[in-house]
């Protein structure tokens, strides 16, 4: 029945096409379109500039730092999330050492599984908020309390300009760590267990076993991990946003992106520029992603 | 001709994995979200509702046209408007339906409505969230008020409104000559203080200078933070401070010419001084603490009796009213003298009309919009906005013989004493992006050991930006 197939293809495929392309290509390419323009948000027809908002990115300070933000974000964020998962992920499946043929993980690694994923669960924004109460620069904060009994004077997360990127990574990798257990448990669970095994009967130790098998054999695994956090480490906003001194502060010191495209467009009213900074994003974000899969192309070990 | 992959293996990892790199990106906070609403609307007049103009009805307003209120609910509430005004509004014309909405978010709400040229006919445009006003005006939507400040009050047909206000109130809201917005509620500030902790002291409010850092040591020496603000949010109310202080030393010219981006404004010497002076406070009596803190957090730390001076407008007590405690009394002082030869007397003040009410220009009843205004500086609408929420209004005289609170009487107080020596600046609302350098160098400067060169430099800097850039519009006074 090939000569009914296009109809029927195209039935299917009518409304979600519609749907995508009102609601996401039209407004990517109305933002291209409104870069080109001093639009402030208020009225109907925005002005065509040409490619003057780009020219003052190029020497809008705040931008940049932005820019060197994501940067730190780039190489900490996934670094710090993968080994955590990692060593979590080995820890509760291949751990425990082998109990009658079977690789199992450390005493109560079921539970701890659970425990791992709750900050998954949580929105952003309750994260945030959770957050601003275990920084607290005072006694009243969960982490200065705890300093304070050992009379210790008080460290200032959120307000010291020195560490505010850190606290805020910090955050960022406590929320995502338990996704990312989850998905390499069920990689090591596709590893056979005969392999395991003869490796056990070889003689491996815990750490040979893990660098040896496991690492190699969940490198796929491993590779969409690095593009999802790289893309995370691209937005940050909301955690910024809600956690951060000053929105962004102190004094710029944890901007992102995302803040600056929000404080120009809906602070400044200069939705032109914002969405000029939007497009640099969009760019910055596909070479990322480009320029990952490219580095990270290595032959997959068939089993 | 088969168009679908009929081996499926060619489903390769690697393109899956291309696949979800895309859907990645696609969920990426970039620019999509914000053209949402470009394209909506366009310039064409509304019909917009007249009536005919007579002595009874000064604006024109046609009786039977509903009119649409938007009011922000925030620390002022919204009774004042659902009790006092509209109540007012519909006894004048009965047969007019008033539809009164409330939004915490104003932007967020009104925006879209502006751009797509179906706006509500008045907006209280307030908070955190509220809309440019100057690219309102710069893009035509806002109405000029001119003719409902010349229009006689409801109270005396003999007086014109804008006589029935605080010098100033109308030039407030000015922009380029025009007045396009009314700021109803009067503000004055200060250094706050609990007046029964420093009368149990035996504290008195310093006047000048060293003995205001006399009395910050013996406050330290009691085991109190003398001085603090929030950083975290609230770094405008400091840098208030810092600008009044300027403006004492230097006079108000020094303010003007900061709001009128003239060159090396932010650099001039006044604001060198006032800058230093402050930075020796937070270096010496503040607390670090405190930049990382919300301003309800340091509000109530002074309810506990743990920081001794504290900026803020006279909104502070109704705000603080639940968290209180008894023997709490709230007073005000005026920012001391820094030097013994400030241009202007220690009493002197800031002082402005704020919380700003307009009128949109492409509504479908600007007259009523208008006709709404009126019978908020009524003596009556102001009075009962006064009682409802503790905040005087630019009415003349609408509070005599009410019974006000401590706090209230002591600004009241404050603003008798200063006489005619009160001022404002407008840079703030005129220009988002130098309230938010503003904020990070005065964090800086009272908090992470700035200079007060480092201060002036930065601001300058940013003002010339925003004075070379050409899609922003520029305001004079």
């Amino acid at each position: 029945m090939r000569h009914g197939r296009y109809p029927f293809i195209v039935g299917f495929l009518a409304v979600p096409v519609a749907i995508y392309v009102t609601f996401v290509i039209g407004p990517y390419a109305q933002a291209f379109y409104l870069a080109t323009t001093n639009w402030r948000g208020v009225s109907a027809n925005p002005k065509f500039i040409g490619l003057e908002n780009f020219e003052r990115l190029l020497s809008d300070d705040i931008f940049w730092k932005a820019v060197r933000h994501h940067g730190v974000l780039l190489l900490a964020m996934p670094l710090l999330t993968i080994v955590l998962a990692l060593f979590f992920a080995f820890m509760l499946n291949v751990g425990g050492g082998s109990r009658g043929g079977v690789m199992t993980g450390v005493w109560g690694s079921r539970f701890y599984r659970v425990v791992f994923f709750f900050p998954q669960v949580l929105a952003v924004v309750i994260v945030g908020v959770i957050f601003s109460r275990v920084y607290a620069p005072d006694d009243s904060g969960l982490l200065n309390g705890a300093l304070g009994l050992f009379g210790l004077d008080p460290v200032l997360f959120m307000a010291n300009p020195d560490i505010a990127l850190w606290s805020i990574i910090g955050v960022l990798v406590w929320q995502a760590v338990g996704f990312y257990v989850v998905l390499f448990s069920a990689g090591m669970a596709s590893v056979p267990k005969d392999i395991y095994e003869a490796a056990t009967i070889d003689g491996a130790g815990r750490s040979a076993m893990f660098f040896r098998i496991t690492l190699p054999l969940l490198w796929d695994t491993l590779q969409v991990a690095w593009v999802y956090l790289g893309i995370a480490a691209f937005d940050a906003f909301a955690i910024v946003q809600v956690l951060s001194v000053d929105q962004g502060g102190p004094d710029g010191a944890t901007t992102v992106l995302g803040m600056e495209i929000y404080r120009n467009a809906f602070s400044y009213s200069q939705f032109g520029y914002a969405s000029a900074m939007g497009v640099a994003l969009f760019f910055l974000t596909i070479t990322f992603a480009a320029l990952t899969l490219r580095v990270s192309r290595r032959d997959t070990i068939e089993l | 001709m088969s168009i679908t992959p009929e081996n499926p293996a060619d489903l390769s990892r690697r393109t899956v994995l291309r696949r979800a790199a895309a859907v990645g990106l696609l969920a990426t906070p970039a620019a999509g979200l914000l053209s949402g609403c470009v394209s909506g609307g366009d310039d064409e007049p509304t019909e917009q509702a007249a009536g005919e103009k007579s002595a009874e009805n000064p604006l024109g307003v046609k009786e039977d046209a509903p009119l649409e209120v938007v009011i922000f609910n925030g620390g002022l509430g919204t009774k004042y408007a659902t009790d006092v005004h509209v109540p007012s509004y519909k006894k004048k014309f009965p047969k007019a339906e008033v539809k009164f909405s409330q939004a915490e978010e104003i932007a967020t709400v009104l925006q879209p409505r502006f751009t797509s040229n179906t706006p509500p006919d008045m907006v209280n445009n307030a908070g955190s969230k509220l809309m440019d006003q100057g690219a309102l005006v710069q893009a035509g939507q806002v109405q000029d008020l001119t003719e409902l400040f010349d229009a006689p009050s409801l109270d005396n047909p003999g007086t014109k409104v804008k006589d029935t206000l605080i010098p100033g109130t109308v030039e407030q809201g000015t922009f380029n000559g025009k007045p396009y917005v009314l700021n109803y509620a009067f503000t004055v500030f200060g250094l706050w203080y609990d007046s029964a902790l420093f009368e149990k002291n035996g504290w008195t409010a310093p006047k000048t200078w060293a003995d205001f850092t006399a009395l910050c040591d013996k406050i330290k020496a009691a085991g109190i933070t003398p001085y603090s603000y929030a950083g975290a949010n609230a770094a405008y109310y400091q840098y208030l401070v810092i600008l009044t202080s300027a403006a004492k030393i230097g006079g108000p010219d020094v303010l003007k010419n900061i709001d009128n981006l003239e060159d090396g404004a932010w650099q001039a010497e006044p604001v060198k001084q006032a800058a230093a002076a402050w930075a020796e406070i937070g270096a010496k009596y503040g607390n670090k603490a405190h930049l990382g803190l919300k301003h309800t957090e340091v509000q109530l730390q002074q309810n506990q009796g743990k920081v001794a001076f504290y900026p803020s407008g006279s909104w502070l007590e109704n705000e603080q009213a639940k968290d209180t405690p008894p023997g709490f009394k709230y007073a005000v002082m005026p920012v001391p003298s820094v030097t013994t030869s400030d241009k202007l007397p220690q009493t002197a003040i800031y002082a402005a009309a704020g919380e700003m009410y307009f009128v949109a220009s492409k509504g479908k009843n600007p007259r009523g919009g208008m006709e709404y205004l009126r019978h908020m500086l009524s003596k009556e609408g102001a009075k009962g906005f006064t009682e409802l929420t503790k905040v005087l209004t630019v009415v003349k005289g609408a509070v005599d013989g009410l019974e006000i609170s401590p706090g209230l009487t002591s600004g009241n107080a404050m603003l008798s004493a200063a006489g005619s020596d009160y001022f404002a600046y407008r840079f703030d609302t005129w220009y988002k992006k130098l309230d938010d350098e503003a904020r990070a160098a005065t964090n800086e400067l009272m908090f992470n050991g700035g200079t007060a060169d480092k201060f002036c430099e930065r601001m300058q800097k940013v003002a010339d930006a925003v004075k070379k850039d050409s899609s922003i519009e520029k305001f004079k006074r």
